[in-house]
């Protein structure tokens, strides 16, 4: 049986509805510097492979997932040069951190093991569901609920913040 | 949501910037012109619309027809947008373009294909002419129809044909734009 054609929106509409959304979630996840590279970069990635999407749904949540792989691309591709993998991966007092708002915030969320800071920034930066979450990181809805409720309780204790 | 979750949501920085992108299979501009607004858009260097159209049902139709990489890059229509500027100022009569009817149904394609041989700068002909000159003597009005769904305005003259009586019946950028092209054409 011949598969249906599926209909894709014009590319341009994907950027104009997103474009902003991939970037604040590239930068959350790789920092001021590498951040606008990984977005462009997941544009890319996501303008070849556009033509070949089989399903029209979940454009928003396809391109995050892209933004998170690129994302985690660039990270090990720098750690070779880090020599403590615990050390936070973004560097958050440069120039560049200098307008960036709630630094103590991103502080914390940075010296997040990778999986939870991941998580925790796809699901409240990018506004994805545990299902979207869970896509993007390869696991499952459930580890997805685990990951970012083990990253809320450190940043809680970390913050000292109450339990609201 | 908690006061934590919330502050989360909007870890945010000034200063985003956009992507950029190689060349799009389909690359189109909007273009300000005396008749009005036209949607441009070039696939593989040839046009496939000059349109009144909205932006997004044009494009909506353009990723269909030809392909979903479709992206506004004005750059790509620098030439179409220029040899349209010289004709609306009267400094140009013919179109040194290439065209691609990938919008236009097959009996669109026969009609509008020869245009610019059955038609001629400064001169009008008729839908019934029209239809004569493609053998379809009888199909007048579905050469008007056909026309009046022109994806490539003015590059393929359809303004260029009437009714049989001298009226100018329907143009898809209104009757003013037509009137407009006709009165260009016949000054110039």
């Amino acid at each position: 049986m011949a598969r249906e054609k599926v209909l894709l929106p014009p590319f341009q509409a994907l950027v104009d509805a997103h474009w902003r959304d991939v970037a604040r979630l590239a930068r959350a996840l790789a920092g001021p510097v590498d951040g606008d590279d990984v977005a462009q970069r997941a544009w890319e990635k996501a303008f070849t492979a556009y033509p070949g999407l089989t399903s029209a749904k979940n454009l928003r949540s396809w391109l995050l997932t892209i933004t998170a792989h690129c994302a985690t691309d660039i990270h090990r591709a720098r750690k070779p040069q880090r020599p403590l993998d615990d050390a936070p991966p973004i560097a958050v007092d440069g120039p560049e951190a200098a307008d960036w708002p709630d630094p103590d915030l991103w502080q914390a969320v940075n010296a997040l093991p990778e999986r939870q800071r991941f998580a925790v920034t796809l699901k409240y930066v990018g506004d994805l569901d545990h299902h979207g979450v869970a896509a993007a990181l390869d696991t499952t809805p459930a580890a997805s609920r685990r990951l970012v409720s083990d990253a809320l309780a450190t940043l809680r204790t970390k913050l000292g913040v109450e339990d609201d | 949501m908690t006061d934590l979750e919330s502050r989360l949501t909007r870890l945010t920085t000034p200063g985003l910037k956009p992507p950029t992108f190689p060349d799009a299979d389909v690359a189109y501009t909007l273009h300000d012109t005396p008749i009005g607004t036209l949607l441009l858009a070039v696939a593989q260097g040839r046009v496939v619309a000059s349109s009144f159209g909205d932006e997004e049902t044009m494009t909506t139709r353009l990723a269909r027809a030809v392909s979903p990489r479709v992206l506004r890059q004005p750059a790509a229509l620098d030439d179409v947008r220029r040899q349209l500027d010289e004709y609306l100022a009267g400094r140009r009569h013919e179109f040194d373009l290439e065209v691609d009817l990938a919008l236009a149904t097959p009996f669109q394609r026969i009609v509008l294909s020869d245009l610019p041989v059955h038609t001629s700068y400064g001169h009008t002909t008729t839908y019934g002419r029209l239809a004569g000159e493609i053998h379809k003597p009888r199909a007048a009005r579905a050469v008007g129809t056909a026309l009046g769904a022109n994806p490539v305005c003015v590059v393929l003259p359809c303004h260029r044909v009437i009714g049989s009586s001298g009226a100018l019946t329907g143009y898809a950028g209104g009757l003013d734009a037509k009137r407009f092209l006709l009165n260009l054409e016949s000054k110039s």
